[in-house]
């Protein structure tokens, strides 16, 4: 102790004429930090309802609840969050995680309000002072809670592939397809979009939790084509998944087919299960494509007899006589048919409809009867010389690959089309050009530009990767034909524009921008058409039409009560399609038959 | 401390040793002192035996903080679990969010970038920063000096706007997350912290004047409520507390973590081991964590990555596993426990605060002997903080 210890603790003194450091509150104000993790806002433009927030939210701060200014649409939800400030701890875990971006918080914190249920309020919808606040925390663009990126698919490569029909894409391993799996974060958004609202979100799951058993029963719930669609499914679902807004979409159809690659095909019936007693009803469906053989499916389940009567030599319809075996294997295609026909459906091959068995005949035999016959027929330029004997259909020459019959494969084809049979017909012709002349030699024309191309934009990419050249903009005139009658090229002129003012099909050419296209073939793949001959001309003229095809009810049902159609031929355009109006179809006429 | 039976004459041993204290005999006087009392450090309270005005027994009472922590971390994912660590402990949350990420990302076989552990370095000084100014105050403060927290309140206020700026929030920062942290420093950052820091040192210069050198608190400081040397290991004396008696203990030096094998200092000793000392350590220490943000500030990297690369946290599971994560926060070793078992949930956690050691166990032992009126400056000497007790 100092005489200093005595001293120095008067320098407090010093003080007295220092002024006050206190911010006298409300008077003055004091705004947040830049960043500081004030109160929410919420873009509902942009958000899609996922719940995201909702689910990560530790606190049970989040709701998700409808509101007034929002529709229910794809993609969307149509709930919004609504916050409850009595709960929340301002960690912005929700902010982090939001799928779209669209929740964001700002640096405002003083809200003073005299009823307390005002804290419970949903940001965006309920105007607030803070709403489109710039300052206030948002999520730095590197701080990702969940993946962007999707797990990588292995394919073959251009050297490899191009000269053979072995599968391109080779599946993920165990661990790659749990990777992708984690980025779901099973929203559901894609349920309502899937035509036949698969359990996307339950089915990862399956895969993450490695229970390939449980994702194999989840998939044949509504689809019994899991074989095929987890290749070829035109995925609608991914285009709503909430994982595409900041990042890619979860590869839904890769995980389908990796939990269908899991199982080996012996076990698909015990784990499906057993179809349930003979209710002794008979249904008669004409076509073994997939519209058919999932009614079929659905239909022997119920306990009823089910016969399908197939044209061809096998089943599958388009799926094996069009889709080309280097996107689905015929291997993966038959352990779908074969899990059909193991539950008791009853397949007739090589029998016509119309022609080897009269319609009428199954409107006897059968206490309903389906029509699922596709669109088999291709559609026709009917340009100058299209008649000619080297101008192909698309569907027809696919058709031939399948069943290996013999044609003369063009040295150099020019395609018309810019659709995915397109695409399919112009890279089987390489494959084979490649095989057996050496090189590949193939044009495809289409009237679009090529980023408006009905074609998925990874067909593009593949087919022009595998040698293809694309002319885009280029309308047919007219096939050209030396003196010797022989095919020699195709005339197109310039596209100027295709639709008119009310978005009719009127396209405009530069007449003076033309050119020739030397080949030896030209293939038409510009559409197809329905076959509908076999129905005879009384029922034809029985039945009700909408612009050409069969009328028929949200169910399916035609105008005549026993017959229903789903598929292609009244519905389309793709697989996944013609498997839910399959099960559609299916309750309909199980409804039907049971009624008494 | 050692017990000088020649203060009272009561109370009587007995034959079994146990002391005799007999409430009736008149010559006892039970004393609650908390939980609701200005010289308590928090919610918790010390039941006190006295005669006369010397306290011949102390016994602890903690619960009035328990929140569960956690148990609930149990039934959290392990993105949920970061938001409610710094809960744990109040006055300095950071380390809750440094432990339990470091933990989770050791399990999980992830490495937080170099630029991220720069700034969780930052961070975690700043912490203790505010953790001893917020001490300072409080041992002034209970030996009767009011002036001196209001000081070190109004810089500590200014330390929470650098806070505030960096991670967004001022008490409950939640930006150390498994991975990396936040965000980057704020523009001009270190323009305005060097302020900061100025200010805080002018203040403690106030603060050495008036409180240090001041013979009413050297009076009630020093030579009261030594902590023996023998009783260190025993209770498991660590930070400041040991340090004032000689025992160099300091996680950053004994096991380096974060950025601190770049950083210069060297832990500071004292050796009496009384209240004045461990108040003077922690003056000391302070000044030394303004230095090392300093040091930070000019060391670290001009940008870098905040995140490593993190499993998609919906569903994150860690593979089964247990670890033990340390490091010395302002009152001594901090540290976390965590066991995974292969699920997308912790299996366990135990979170192992200094102040458990130091305000019960240490606390009911120094109790005994003590005038009553310095209980309050003994606890506040320990520098514990009830809710990471109870966690
Ligand atoms: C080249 C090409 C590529 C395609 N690629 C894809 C793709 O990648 N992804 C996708 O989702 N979809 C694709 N599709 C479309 C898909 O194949 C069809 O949407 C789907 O097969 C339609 O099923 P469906 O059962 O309605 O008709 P179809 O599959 O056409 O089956 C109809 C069946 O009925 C039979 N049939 C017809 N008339 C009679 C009769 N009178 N008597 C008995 N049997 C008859 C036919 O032989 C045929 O087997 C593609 C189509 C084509 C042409
Ligand atoms: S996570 Fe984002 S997009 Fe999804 S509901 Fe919440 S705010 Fe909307
Ligand atoms: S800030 Fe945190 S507590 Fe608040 S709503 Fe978002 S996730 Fe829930
Ligand atoms: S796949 Fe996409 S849309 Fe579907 S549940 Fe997962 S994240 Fe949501």
């Amino acid at each position: 102790m100092s005489i200093r210890d005595l001293l120095s603790p008067f320098s407090a003194w010093k003080n007295i004429l220092r002024d006050p450091v206190t911010i006298p509150d409300p008077l003055n104000d004091r705004p947040g930090s830049d960043r500081y993790r004030g109160f929410h806002q919420n873009d509902n433009e942009k958000c899609i309802g996922c719940g995201t927030c909702e689910a990560i939210c530790q606190n049970g701060a989040i709701d998700m609840l409808p509101v007034d200014s929002v529709a229910t649409k794809e993609g969307d939800s149509g709930l919004r969050p609504r916050i409850d400030y009595g709960r929340c701890c301002w960690c912005a875990l929700c902010v982090d995680v939001c799928m779209t971006g669209s929740l964001t918080m700002s640096n405002e914190y003083k809200w003073v309000e005299s009823d307390p249920d005002a804290f419970r309020f949903t940001p965006g919808v309920d105007k607030k002072f803070w709403d489109n606040s710039e300052l206030g925390y948002k999520r730095p663009e590197e701080h990702r809670l969940v993946s962007p990126e999707r797990i990588e698919m292995r394919e073959m490569n251009v050297e490899s592939r191009i000269d053979s029909f072995a599968e391109i894409v080779h599946g993920y391993s165990i661990e790659e397809a749990q990777l992708e799996a984690d980025r779901c974060v099973a929203c559901g958004l894609c349920i309502a979009t899937c035509p036949t609202h698969m359990s996307i979100p339950d089915y990862i799951n399956a895969v993450r939790e490695g229970d390939y058993e449980q994702g194999l029963r989840l998939l044949y719930e509504t689809n019994p084509f899991s074989n095929v669609c987890g290749r070829v499914c035109t995925r609608k679902c991914e285009s709503a998944c909430a994982s595409r807004h900041e990042g890619e979409p979860i590869a839904i159809r890769w995980l389908k087919r990796h939990i269908i690659d899991q199982i080996p095909h012996e076990k698909y019936r015990e784990i499906i299960g057993d179809p349930e007693p003979s209710t002794g009803k008979k249904v008669a469906i004409i076509g073994a494509g997939p519209a058919g053989l999932t009614a079929a499916f659905d239909l022997v389940r119920k306990g009823h007899e089910v016969i399908v009567y197939e044209a061809k030599a096998a089943a599958g319809g388009m799926t094996r006589y069009g889709i080309p075996e280097y996107r689905l294997p015929y291997d993966a295609l038959d352990r779908d048919i074969e899990t059909i026909v193991s539950m008791g459906v009853q397949i007739v091959y090589n029998t016509r409809i119309g022609a080897d068995i009269p319609m009428q005949q199954l409107t006897q035999d059968f206490d309903a009867v389906l029509l699922a016959i596709g669109l088999q027929e291709g559609r026709q330029t009917r340009i100058p010389n299209s008649d000619h004997e080297k101008v192909y259909r698309a569907v027809d020459l696919l058709d031939k690959i399948t069943a290996g019959e013999e044609f003369h494969l063009p040295h150099c084809a020019v395609i018309i089309g810019g659709g995915n049979v397109a695409m399919d017909i112009a890279r089987s012709i390489a494959r084979l050009q490649k095989q057996q002349y050496g090189q590949v030699d193939v044009v495809l024309t289409a009237m679009e530009e090529q980023q408006h191309f009905m074609a998925d934009p990874d067909e593009i990419k593949e087919a022009l990767e595998e040698g293809i050249i694309i002319q885009d903009q280029c309308g047919p005139q007219g096939c050209e034909i030396d003196q010797s009658g022989k095919l020699i090229g195709l005339k197109t002129w310039k596209v100027l524009s295709i639709f008119d003012s009310e978005k009719r099909f009127a396209p405009v050419y530069d007449n003076g921008d033309e050119t020739i296209h030397a080949c030896d073939t030209v293939i038409e793949a510009i559409g197809q058409f329905s076959d509908i001959s076999l129905l005879g001309d009384e029922l034809t003229e029985k039945l009700e039409w909408n612009r050409g095809r069969i009328q028929i009810d949200s169910d399916g049902r035609t105008s005549e009560s026993w017959l229903w159609s789903a598929g292609d031929c009244v519905n389309g355009p793709d697989v996944v399609h013609a498997v839910a109006d399959g099960h559609r179809v299916a309750a309909s006429i199980h409804c039907y038959i049971t009624a008494d | 401390m050692t017990y000088q039976p020649d203060r009272s004459q009561y109370p009587n041993k007995k034959a079994d040793g146990s002391l005799d204290i007999d409430l009736k005999s008149g010559k006892f006087l039970k004393l609650w002192q908390g939980p609701q009392h200005p010289g308590i450090t928090g919610n918790m309270s010390v039941e006190l035996t006295v005669c006369g005005d010397e306290v011949v027994e102390g016994i602890t009472h903690v619960g009035y903080l328990h929140r569960g922590f956690e148990k609930l971390m149990e039934r959290r994912t392990f993105i949920q679990c970061f938001p409610i660590v710094c809960r744990i402990c109040v006055p300095e949350p950071d380390f809750n969010e440094y432990c339990y990420a470091a933990a989770v990302e050791e399990l999980a076989g992830i490495e937080a970038p170099e630029y991220a552990n720069w700034i969780r370095t930052l961070i975690l000084e700043m912490g203790r920063i505010n953790s001893y100014l917020m001490y300072c105050g409080g041992q002034a403060g209970s030996f009767g000096m009011g002036v001196i927290s209001q000081w070190t309140t109004y810089v500590r206020d200014l330390m929470l706007d650098r806070f505030e700026e960096l991670t967004g929030a001022r008490i409950y920062h939640m930006f150390i997350l498994p991975g990396g942290v936040r965000d980057r420093l704020p523009e001009g950052f270190a323009q305005r912290m060097e302020e900061t820091l100025c200010e805080i040192e002018s203040t403690m210069s106030d603060v050495y004047n008036t409180m240090y050198c001041n013979a009413v608190f050297k009076k009630r400081s020093v030579g009261v409520g030594v902590i023996d040397i023998d009783l260190m290991d025993a209770y498991g004396v660590t930070g400041p507390n040991a340090r004032a008696g000689g025992v160099a203990k300091d996680v950053r030096k004994d096991q380096p973590y974060l950025v601190y094998p770049e950083l210069d200092f060297e832990p500071i000793l004292g050796q009496d081991s009384d209240i004045y000392t461990r108040a003077d350590i922690r003056r000391q220490d302070l000044l030394q964590s303004v230095d090392l943000v300093r040091q930070i500030l000019a060391k670290m990297p001009e940008d870098g990555s905040l995140m490593a690369k993190i499993p998609s946290v919906m569903h994150w599971k860690i593979p089964r596993g247990e670890t033990y994560i340390r490091g010395e926060c302002s009152r001594g070793e901090y540290g976390y426990y965590l066991v995974t078992d292969g699920s997308g949930y912790p299996r366990r956690v135990n979170v192992r605060g200094p102040s458990y050691t130091h305000a019960m166990a240490l606390l009911e032992r120094m109790i005994v002997n003590l005038n009553i009126a310095d209980v309050a400056g003994l606890m506040v000497s320990l520098h514990t903080y009830p809710p990471e007790i109870e966690r």
